[in-house]
């Protein structure tokens, strides 16, 4: 292959609780979880048998001191978002209501051939979940 | 722009009650009940929800109304009336006037326009695009871009 994308940042205002969500609400899995002192932490999950990895950004680490304010306050406000593929969408949708997540969108068929949902990740960014339409037949 | 007063753990009480506007925009919705989402009195919340995305809640109400009227007059299959109940206005001179003045063409020019270029765009990015006032140019102007590039 002769392009792929091997790690997406998540930009994150607390890497523990995103961690918790990601991995136990979503089932996502850790790659590497490397601390590298006050200032970084490298800490990557994925999918079940996924190579392409989500880059658990903290703002504290990955942004200069001067910036880290106004990404705190970006990525409070809402305005960043995620897109993931689950097998059961309202199963896992109920499965987060269940846990307090905060909803967006419930789950409805979209035209373009998937049935979606929308909720917050715990640091504000938009997680819209998708699960492709049983194409008829 | 927001001022530094303007603490992250308010930012998520603003976004929560934004949240509770594009989630139940087509309720009767009131800054009363709005603030109390954001858990700040109503005086307050009007000010710093200007403050962090640059409308009023009100202002911000309409235009996502707007917003999800131009969605579903994409579809074609709903007449103007229907469009305007559906999305919380209660009246269609309010809403046709509304429309008018955030997206430049009343709702039925809207509607008999050519759509089709942005089926392969996911709903919740055309309306963040689309978004009346979201960015500089009305949504209109848009579309025309994109019908230049093809």
């Amino acid at each position: 292959m002769p392009l792929s994308i091997t790690h997406t940042p998540v930009y994150c205002t607390d890497l523990d609780e995103a961690l918790a969500f990601y991995t136990q609400q979503l089932g996502f899995e850790v790659r590497d979880d490397v601390p590298m002192g006050p200032e970084m932490r490298w800490l990557t999950i994925h999918a079940p048998g996924d190579a392409h990895d989500l880059l658990l950004a903290a703002v504290d680490h990955h942004i200069p001191s001067a910036d880290r304010q106004a990404m705190r306050e970006i990525v409070t406000k809402g305005d960043l978002a995620v897109f993931i593929q689950v097998d059961d969408l309202d199963k896992t949708f109920e499965s987060l209501r269940a846990a307090g997540t905060e909803i967006l969108q419930e789950p409805i068929d979209q035209p373009y051939g998937v049935r979606d949902a929308a909720v917050r990740d715990p640091s504000g960014n938009h997680l819209r979940l998708s699960q492709p339409l049983a194409t008829q037949g | 722009m927001y001022g530094p007063r303007v603490e992250v753990a308010e930012l998520a009480h603003l976004r929560r009650a934004r949240d509770l506007l594009d989630r139940e925009y087509a309720r009767p919705l009131n800054v009363p009940a709005m603030a109390r989402a954001a858990l700040m009195s109503p005086s307050l919340f009007a000010r710093r929800f200007r403050e962090a995305y640059g409308d009023t809640p009100y202002g911000y109400l309409q235009a996502r109304r707007v917003e999800r009227a131009m969605a579903l007059l994409r579809r074609g299959d709903m007449s103007v009336t229907d469009v305007c109940l559906a999305v919380g206005f209660t009246s269609l001179g309010s809403f046709s006037s509304t429309f008018t003045r955030l997206v430049g063409e009343p709702p039925s020019v809207y509607k008999a326009r050519d759509h089709s270029r942005l089926t392969r765009v996911p709903p919740c990015m055309t309306r963040a695009w689309a978004r009346p006032r979201w960015v500089a140019q009305p949504c209109r102007i848009g579309e025309a871009f994109l019908a230049d590039r093809a």
